[in-house]
């Protein structure tokens, strides 16, 4: 515990403004649903003073490149009618809001919908044109833009109701203990957050951040990537990007930080 | 010259990958106390402190200190904070006892973090290695029988006096 006592000594209560306007809240109550918690906390509190200090301004953080090249395509053309984002959603901020919700039910599908599944919906069935790859740069991009709208809204995805067996199902694969190293995410993220693993400083894994700007990737990585590393890193075959899995986890993991503000895109190290 | 059939049992089990060669007692065959003690070697050889401590250090290997501190590997850096510190873990534990952590700590501390690295079947959703695909075949253990024993050895010079 020392180490990680250490790290947080730095500056004990530090507070997420971006711009000098965005007021994130980065500790909040836990939801009712995690009864293991008393707080949630996002991942910007684990990350060094430096790694924080990206996330604060517009400018510095690399992340929003990537929306830069979003709002581009949001009015870019596609498809045979020649649709774009914008000929329906007028413009990025009219979206302000979506993030925090997602994933949620989808009536007409009769399914637990993720960002990407809606904007590939949209892409699709209203503009008729090809899909784009789950976890390729475009949506990965569109999806740091929807988030970025949102930013220091509170995180409040529904559990109940049509969306409730696969949120059971995500707390089911939450508590699995996968790989050879029979590990699950609970083992790292709720029993030992503040804790080192080697020189990593444990965060409770929450979700709110994404899609996060990762420098040691120097790319901006989706949660499904995400989740794909963690449990890759169990010696575990992992799932795919876009798999029922991944989104019943997505949807247990928004849920667990109900109350956070939505960050993304944040900056981890 | 003809191979010996112990050679040949030796190669038929490291093809399976279940055994590494030379161990004596495979994963499957490890016989655990009451408290988790395994009291025979799992080679029949002396282990080797020097080379356990580098299969406690090394990233591919045991990783040990990616959760514990051990002042005298503190050059390692990094050391993480998950288990508790192994300082003077020899006074606390017999040389059998800590042969049962290594190779399946889980029968000494039910529920515990801590991988088993004696071990090859009852994983749920086993990789190979960390590339994140299936494994192509059946899994060899984390640790050989050797290495285990050299850990062991190594775990035994960490006494408080
Ligand atoms: C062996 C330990 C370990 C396990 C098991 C593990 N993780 Fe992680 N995870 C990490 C580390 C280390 C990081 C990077 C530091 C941090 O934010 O905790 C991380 C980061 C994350 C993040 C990013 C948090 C942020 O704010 O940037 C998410 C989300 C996450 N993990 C989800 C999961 C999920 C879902 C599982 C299970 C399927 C899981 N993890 C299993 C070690 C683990
Ligand atoms: C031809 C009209 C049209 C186009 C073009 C279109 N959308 Fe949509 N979009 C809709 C409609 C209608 C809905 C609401 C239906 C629904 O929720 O399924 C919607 C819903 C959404 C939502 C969810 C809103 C919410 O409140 O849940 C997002 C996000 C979204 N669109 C993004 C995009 C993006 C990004 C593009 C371009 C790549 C795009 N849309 C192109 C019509 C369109
Ligand atoms: C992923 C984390 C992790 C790794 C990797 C790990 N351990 Fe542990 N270890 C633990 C935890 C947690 C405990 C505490 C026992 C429990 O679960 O109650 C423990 C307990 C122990 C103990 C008993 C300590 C005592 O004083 O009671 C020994 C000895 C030990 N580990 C040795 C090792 C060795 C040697 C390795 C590597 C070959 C290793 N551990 C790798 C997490 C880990």
């Amino acid at each position: 515990l020392s180490l990680a006592a250490a790290a947080l000594a730095a500056d004990e209560d530090p507070k997420l403004v971006v711009n000098g306007e965005i007021e994130m809240i980065t500790r909040a109550p836990a939801p009712e649903h995690v009864p293991n918690f008393s707080e949630v906390t996002s991942g910007w509190l684990y990350r060094t003073e430096e790694t924080q200090a990206l996330q604060m301004d517009d400018f510095e953080n690399p992340g929003m490149l990537n929306v830069e090249q979003a709002i581009a395509d949001f009015n870019a053309p596609a498809g045979p009618e020649g649709q774009s984002c914008s000929t329906c959603h007028e413009s990025p901020d009219v979206l302000r809001g979506v993030r925090a919700t997602y994933p949620k039910w989808d009536e007409e599908h009769k399914e637990v919908q993720t960002v990407e599944m809606q904007v590939n919906e949209c892409v699709t069935e209203r503009m008729k044109a090809e899909p784009w790859d789950y976890d390729g740069a475009r949506m990965v991009n569109m999806s740091a833009l929807i988030a970025s709208v949102s930013r220091g809204m509170p995180v409040n995805v529904a559990i109940d109701g049509p969306v409730a067996p696969t949120w059971e199902k995500g707390k089911e694969l939450y508590y699995t203990r996968f790989g050879q190293l029979e590990l699950s995410c609970a083992n790292c993220h709720e029993d030992h957050y503040g804790d080192m693993i080697r020189a990593d400083h444990l965060s409770q894994g929450q979700i709110n951040g994404f899609p996060a700007y990762r420098l040691q990737n120097a790319g901006l990585v989706s949660v499904h990537n995400r989740f794909k590393g963690c449990v890759r890193d169990t010696r575990a075959e992992t799932f795919a990007v876009g798999s029922p899995e991944f989104v019943a986890i997505e949807l247990y993991l928004a849920s667990r930080g109900n109350g956070l503000s939505v960050e993304g895109p944040s900056v981890r190290h | 010259m003809k191979p010996s059939l112990a050679v040949i049992a030796v190669t038929l089990l490291a093809a399976t990958g279940v055994r590494a060669e030379g161990d004596a007692v495979s994963p499957e065959a490890v016989v655990f106390g009451e408290r988790g003690n395994v009291e025979e070697s799992l080679t029949g050889q002396p282990g080797n402190p020097e080379a356990g401590a580098e299969v406690m250090t090394t990233k591919a290997s045991g990783n040990c200190i990616a959760c514990h501190q051990v002042t005298a590997l503190e050059s390692a850096q990094f050391l993480g904070t998950v288990g508790p510190s192994l300082d003077g873990v020899a006074d606390r534990w017999s040389e059998a006892e800590l042969r049962g952590i290594v190779a399946n700590a889980k029968m000494a501390f039910p529920d515990s973090m801590m991988p088993a690295f004696y071990k090859t079947t009852g994983f749920i959703r086993p990789g190979n290695a960390f590339t994140g695909k299936a494994p192509d075949g059946p899994l060899p253990p984390l640790l050989t029988g050797q290495q285990i024993e050299d850990v062991v050895a190594y775990l035994m010079t960490l006494r408080a006096q």
